[in-house]
């Protein structure tokens, strides 16, 4: 009986496992094999190669590329943080009928539902030379002529990135805090602590596992973005998923596998380290 | 529990400027899909009218819009149910501790964090190396199952932790097998979070970029076909593309919903439907 339970089990992850191995584990490989061939024009050439990797660090554009995209995602997460957090407060914490609080919950998520390059082009009305904003800002008289940063900017680049990644920061910060024993924010009260101390000292600490859950995503997802930057930058902006694409387009594969390879370690890295800060699996 | 004093109603204000942020832009270009003929991407409007939902099936004006939109669709149900049966089934086995479990776990992790350019350069490499093309119905399917499948097993996760296992015994000690018990009993029971998981693995994958670019091969997917405008398009059309997809993305969301308060609804007037089946 014991062996046929164990058999059961296996058949039943099988199929998960399957497709993990064949379209993750198998096609990140082939990127590490391939970032070591050689090419030429045309084709691809088995090889082993350390070339790529040299052309790729040694470049300055690589450095100040890598150093844009660090500089988006720094600039990102603390901006979801910020804001992620301020409304999984008011959610978990101000909102009390439990009703109310799964609608105006849903209303944060029901965006990330829909396209996200649609969601990028609705910019364009708002922060458009003759847009929402220049208009209204020249009708109450505080600028004079069109701001030219607005769109197709780091500004619009970031703006986009808050607007379609907070959400990542909502949910898990939410969820922490609903676990959140209401007893101990009233001991803490009790003790005699002020609502902000309330806030730094117990809620805070408590949140930790949301809050990395939350970066995990945001960080990973900006790293590897290369849609946002392209649209909203207007071409203007590099980042390193949009040079392995120039690479790709250029039919350097072994090129782009290289610059995968980079990324992919210092992904792994960043998220090593948020990792050492919460045992995800314990929080599900 | 907090009185309703000053910082109450700073954070609503903070709430409702933050919702107005989500949903401003959405709002804004559905009004201005309704364009005249002579408006152009920004306002004032110059009139109102469908032309440019019109303009959109058209196909010689935005390229292939209504194939890309049905490839979206089937490629969408079929990842949807994909994923509902693949993570459902998984989540039964982790109930159990089995060896290699762990490694399963880090790998749909892994799954989660691998930026998505990673996974599409990776098998659309993998199957230039093979020398097979590459497919929306293929290759792009399972990239669109490394992102959906995730998510699905991470839900099943937390809704076998609060699933009480009494029902299960109770069910084995009346005499049913193990399928019985999952038709009869877990599946019943569980119903409305397949639905969510359902509803996460069509919308992830109807709106997939990244992982369909170097998969989906010579047909497009909408998300493709929609960068691809992004390009080329100056005029409302794109607008109305907008909000033909995001109305789509909405009407699946209602659905869902709708379906999750009606087993609701069934279960407060009958108790569960555990059971009642033949």
């Amino acid at each position: 009986m014991r062996r046929v339970d164990a058999w059961v089990t296996y058949l039943q992850v099988a199929p998960l496992s399957l497709v993990f191995l064949l379209f993750l584990v198998v096609p990140i490989a082939t990127i590490v094999v391939v970032s070591f061939f050689d090419y030429s024009t045309t084709q691809i050439i088995p090889a082993f190669l350390l070339q790529n990797y040299e052309e790729l660090l040694l470049s300055p554009v690589t450095w100040q590329t890598y150093l844009q995209t660090l500089e988006f995602t720094v600039i990102t997460w603390a901006l979801t943080l910020a804001i992620g957090f301020t409304i999984a407060y008011y959610l978990a914490f101000y909102v009390r009928s439990a009703t109310w609080q799964t609608v105006l919950f849903l209303v944060c998520t029901i965006p990330f539902w829909t396209s996200n390059i649609i969601r990028m082009i609705s910019w364009i009305p708002f922060l458009g030379r003759n847009g929402l904003m220049n208009t209204a800002l020249l009708k109450m008289g505080l600028i004079h002529e069109p701001l030219e940063f607005l769109l197709f900017s780091d500004f619009s680049v970031v703006l986009a990135y808050v607007h379609l990644y907070t959400l990542f920061m909502v949910v898990p910060i939410f969820n922490s805090m609903m676990r959140i024993e209401r007893s101990l924010l009233e001991a803490a009260r009790d003790a005699g602590a002020s609502g902000w101390q309330t806030l730094w000292n117990v809620i805070l600490p408590l949140c930790k596992p949301g809050i990395a859950i939350g970066s995990i995503f945001v960080v990973t997802i900006v790293m590897g973005d290369f849609v946002t930057v392209r649209l909203m930058s207007g071409g203007q902006t590099a980042s390193v998923g949009l040079m392995m694409m120039n690479a790709m387009s250029l039919l350097q594969y072994p090129a782009a596998a290289a610059n995968a390879v980079v990324l992919l370690l210092l992904v792994l890295l960043t998220v090593g380290v948020m990792m050492r800060l919460v045992d995800i699996r314990k929080e599900l | 529990m907090h009185r309703r004093g000053p910082a109450f109603w700073l954070l609503t204000g903070f709430f409702a400027l933050f919702v107005l942020f989500l949903y401003g832009p959405t709002i804004t270009i559905t009004i201005l899909s309704f364009q005249g003929p002579s408006g152009g991407l920004t306002f004032p409007m110059r009139g109102v009218s469908l032309h440019w939902f019109g303009n959109l099936f058209e196909k010689q004006m935005v390229g292939d819009f209504s194939g890309s939109f049905q490839r979206s669709i089937v490629l969408g149900l079929v990842t949807m149910v994909v994923t509902v049966l693949v993570s459902f089934s998984a989540g039964l086995a982790f109930r159990k501790r089995f060896r290699g479990s762990a490694a399963i776990f880090y790998l749909a992790i892994a799954s989660l964090i691998v930026p998505s350019i990673l996974i599409s350069l990776g098998i659309g490499l993998l199957f230039r190396v093979m020398g097979v093309d590459t497919a929306w119905y293929s290759s792009a399917f399972g990239a669109h199952l490394t992102w959906t499948l995730p998510f699905g097993l991470l839900i099943m996760f937390a809704v076998f932790n609060r699933f009480d296992r009494r029902y299960e015994e109770a069910a084995r000690d009346l005499g049913a097998t193990s399928w019985q018990t999952v038709k009869h009993v877990i599946v019943p029971i569980l119903l409305p979070s397949l639905i969510g998981v359902g509803l996460f693995g069509f919308t992830l994958s109807y709106d997939e970029f990244a992982r369909s670019l170097y998969t989906a091969g010579t047909f497009n997917t909408l998300p493709l076909e929609i960068y691809g405008m992004t390009t080329n398009v100056t005029t409302p059309v794109l607008y109305a593309l907008g909000t033909v997809t995001t109305g789509l993305s909405f009407l699946v969301i209602a659905l869902a919903l709708v379906s999750t308060i009606i087993v609701r609804r069934r279960r407060e007037r009958h108790g569960s439907d555990a059971g009642k089946a033949a």
